[in-house]
């Protein structure tokens, strides 16, 4: 059987698989986050060290790994919209940054309402937290060059150089508490080594990340159909579109 | 169960500040995000004249008149 492997790297036929998919990944978003919020906070117990404070984890490290790992698979679409020119990548790339950027924000504004109480300060100057800083700038720099730029397609090329150059930070932020002498805690989940917390604080933290990842997908499908009809304005399958929907 | 109170859950241990501080400005992002994505596909159904968005703008005026 041959697939057609390029059928959904057309807009238009997306744009409809998008459509479908979206409620789907939004009932599982809503019952991740109900589930994760319960266990976070009825089911977890208090932290023998940092007392209920450290109940912000459940939403720091879910929006910390989600903010690199939207930034590494934002620069792979716009690079392969830079390569083989198709431009439902450099879309999806597009739709993906606000989203990355508003995770980005959230670590760094939780880790600032975490440090406070634990190191006694909101903000210093340490390699974790600059390099997330950073991370943020790369996002706003990269969605300011594509609003800069008028011609969507001329856009897309140059976010994708300034997101492929930025990729170089991903790995700095991941083991930025293991190369410099750092406040910040090592990593609390690791591949070869037993998490160092208890197994509902951790059952808690991993439902709240599967729970940002529905809804990152949801709301990256969702501006990525804005934006395909944003830009695909012109073709006959929006005006046919048009006409459909008239039609209901 | 942790808490034995409503106070005692929103007070967080002393720490109410920090973590209600971190929970309601993620809660804000989020719809805000969502807020800001719908606003930006209504404008665009209103751009191209979507039908399904007359309606709504039909029965806004019938019942406000």
């Amino acid at each position: 059987m041959a697939i057609n492997w390029f059928k959904y790297s057309s807009p238009a036929s997306f744009y409809s698989l998008a459509g479908k998919m979206i409620p789907v990944f939004v009932v599982a978003s809503v019952i991740l986050l109900v589930a994760g919020l319960y266990v976070g906070f009825f089911v977890a117990p208090t932290d023998f060290q940092q007392g209920e404070a450290y109940r912000i984890i459940f939403i720091h490290v879910p929006a910390a790994w989600m903010s690199m790992f939207l930034y590494v698979v934002m620069a792979f679409w716009a690079g392969i919209g830079l390569a083989f020119n198709t431009r439902l990548s450099s879309m999806f790339a597009t739709a993906i940054a606000p989203t990355g950027a508003m995770f980005t924000f959230i670590a760094l504004w939780t880790g600032a309402l975490w440090g406070k109480p634990m190191w006694g300060t909101w903000w210093v100057w340490d390699a974790r937290l600059t390099s997330e800083l950073i991370l943020l700038f790369l996002y706003i720099g990269f969605m300011s060059l594509q609003a800069a730029i008028d011609d969507p397609r001329r856009a897309d090329k140059a976010g994708a150089i300034i997101a492929l150059v930025g990729v170089v930070n991903i790995p700095i932020i991941y083991f930025s508490v293991q190369w410099w002498n750092t406040l910040h805690q090592g990593a609390s989940v690791s591949v070869n080594q037993a998490p160092s917390m208890a197994t509902t604080m951790l059952m808690g933290m991993l439902i709240m990340v599967l729970a940002s990842w529905m809804y990152s997908i949801a709301v990256i499908l969702k501006r990525t159909r804005v934006i395909i009809l944003e830009r695909e304005s012109h073709t006959a399958w929006v005006a046919e579109l048009r006409k459909k929907e008239a039609v209901r | 169960m942790n808490w034995s109170s409503m106070s005692e859950f929103f007070s967080m241990g002393g720490y109410g500040l920090y973590v209600w501080g971190s929970y309601i400005v993620t809660f804000i992002c989020v719809i805000g995000e969502i807020l800001l994505i719908t606003n930006r596909r209504r404008t665009l159904e209103k751009q191209y004249g979507l039908i399904h968005d007359l309606n709504k703008k039909e029965t806004k005026n019938e019942t406000t008149s």
